[in-house]
């Protein structure tokens, strides 16, 4: 790798390790403490590699450089010193001198812990997922912006709020007493669900970017499942699901960035390993008595990877989705399970249940009756599907919809 | 928008001879399909449950006897909530439950919260 591509890349897969050890020794309370010591240190690495060249290991490089300026820290800001060792030393009584742990364990350990201290109850939802991009994932405030399709500024205002909020509430960094592990892995898994979504399905044109989202929610969502106390059979069923969905992902865009649809997706670009892990994970996930929306989604996602538009197929989608809806409703699911409906019980059926849903100023709806209607009465089908049109707002949704009022006329 | 019970009756029969796992699932899509279209709908509140054929029925003075049976020949054999704007919207959701079909009723009432 060019070291113009290294410090980059390290930087999105050291930052946040370091900045979680850090934290993990300071206290939440100090998080702005720990961001300039990591920023200091990748700030002196650019500058010294520039001009002495790469070290042997870079990586060691950086955890050394960042030790010391921990330790500088330590030793010369006063009001640090005063306040914060004392009290590390007062909970920790056999530290003498605060040792910065960037052992592969700890790194391990203080990143899991920091998950569940921004999924705390106490932090608003909508910042979890923007202070997870930062701080687990070391993503800046302009690629969450581009990610989420909102302005840089914006973005950064939010986060310093989030942090605040951190700061103010003074969440531990730690793992949940095991009583209460269950429940606080919910926020961190809806979080983790709304990471990879937002890779996934985001409208974003940055493709590399989006596939970024996507690893990430699947890298923390493993060390979930690597850890004894968070190895649940949720967690496991995300995975799961994750997995499934990214098989798919070379294969659902054309080289010009184009959707494919499912239907027309070449099967051969699927990856074969990933749909392995799915299995893997969804065997490992079919464990408690307790059937969770990421069980029924991963499931659905597995008979998915069935290319073969078999009756069992769909009888099988038709029914998880059936749950799902009970579960949990979503315009979504519904406008899903009514297709899966008109394969598994014909498309008059289908009809007449999605004319029940009355979701009218849903495009994906008016694309559902144009397909339903197609053969049957094509009139209706170019009708509907000109109303999804006009009532779309991407461009690649409206090219998929303008394809198939082409193939119908 | 309010809450609905629907009541499902059916005539009581003798029970049926063991059913294949195939024929089981034969009898339960019609329920899990019409289940899913209200979920879809975002009409369900509730999926409900199945009640056994048996039952014991408690009235004053300890009079307690086996199951409702002896003067109606139908006997509810499970119950499903459903939200809609109104009586008639919840009457008109309800035509399609797979009970009608078998010869049996639905009864739709109207709950009344508790608070």
């Amino acid at each position: 790798m060019q070291q113009n591509e290294l410090i980059p890349h390290l930087f999105r897969t050291e930052y946040r390790k370091i900045i979680s050890v850090l934290c993990k020794s300071f206290g939440i309370g100090h998080i702005e403490i720990a961001e300039d010591i990591v920023s200091d240190t990748f700030l002196l690495a650019s500058e010294t590699w520039g001009l002495k060249g790469l070290p042997a290991n870079p990586t060691a490089w950086l955890y050394t450089v960042a030790k010391n300026k921990a330790r500088d820290v330590f030793k010369h800001n006063k009001v640090f010193n005063e306040k914060i060792v004392s009290e590390i030393k007062h909970t920790t009584p056999v530290a003498h001198e605060i040792e910065i742990d960037l052992s592969h364990k700890n790194i391990n350990d203080s990143q899991l812990q920091m998950m569940f201290a921004i999924c705390h109850p106490s932090i608003p939802a909508e910042a979890q997922i923007g202070l997870s991009l930062n701080i687990l994932c070391g993503f800046g405030a302009e690629e969450i912006a581009d990610a989420f399709l909102s302005n840089k500024d914006a973005t950064y205002k939010r986060l310093a709020r989030a942090k605040e909020k951190l700061r103010s509430e003074n969440v531990k960094i730690e793992l949940p007493p095991a009583s209460e592990i269950s429940s606080r892995m919910d926020p961190v898994l809806t979080t983790l669900y709304l990471l990879f979504s937002e890779g996934y399905y985001s409208t974003s044109q940055n493709t590399t970017l989006r596939k970024d989202l996507c690893v990430e929610a699947m890298r923390l969502n493993l060390m979930l499942t690597e850890n004894e106390q968070t190895d649940t059979p949720f967690a496991n069923a995300l995975l799961s699901l994750m997995c499934f969905h990214s098989s798919r992902f070379e294969a659902r865009t054309d080289k010009h960035g184009e959707i494919i649809l499912y239907e027309d997706q070449d099967e051969t670009l699927w990856n074969k390993e990933l749909i392995e892990k799915g299995e893997y994970y969804l065997n490992r996930a079919s464990t408690g008595t307790i059937l969770s929306r990421y069980h029924l989604e991963a499931a659905i996602a597995y008979w998915h990877t069935h290319k073969n538009n078999t009756h069992e197929k769909w009888e099988n989608i038709l029914q998880l989705y059936n749950k799902l809806l009970q579960l949990e409703y979503s315009p979504i699911a519904a406008l899903n399970r009514t297709y899966a409906l008109s394969k598994a019980n014909g498309k008059q059926e289908a009809i007449i249940e999605a004319e029940k849903l009355k979701l009218n100023d849903n495009h994906l709806y008016h694309s559902l009756l144009g397909n339903l209607y197609t053969d049957i009465d094509n009139k209706k089908a170019i009708h509907h599907l000109q109303t999804a049109l006009k009532l779309a707002k991407t461009k690649p949704d409206k090219t998929v919809i303008s394809g198939n009022i082409d193939r119908l006329n | 928008m309010k809450e609905f019970l629907l009541i499902f009756r059916i005539e009581a029969k003798a029970p049926e001879p063991s059913l294949s796992p195939e024929q089981i699932q034969g009898m339960m899509k019609p329920w899990q399909d019409w289940i899913g279209g209200l979920a879809a709908q975002n009409k369900l509140v509730g999926a409900g449950n199945r009640l056994e054929h048996d039952g014991r029925v408690i009235r004053p003075n300890n009079v307690i006897t086996n199951g409702p049976y002896v003067d109606i020949k139908e006997s509810v054999g499970g119950y499903t909530i459903i939200k809609a704007g109104s009586l008639d919207e919840a009457t008109e959701l309800s035509k399609g439950c797979p009970i009608i079909r078998m010869g049996g009723s639905v009864e739709v009432r109207t709950i009344i919260p508790m608070n």
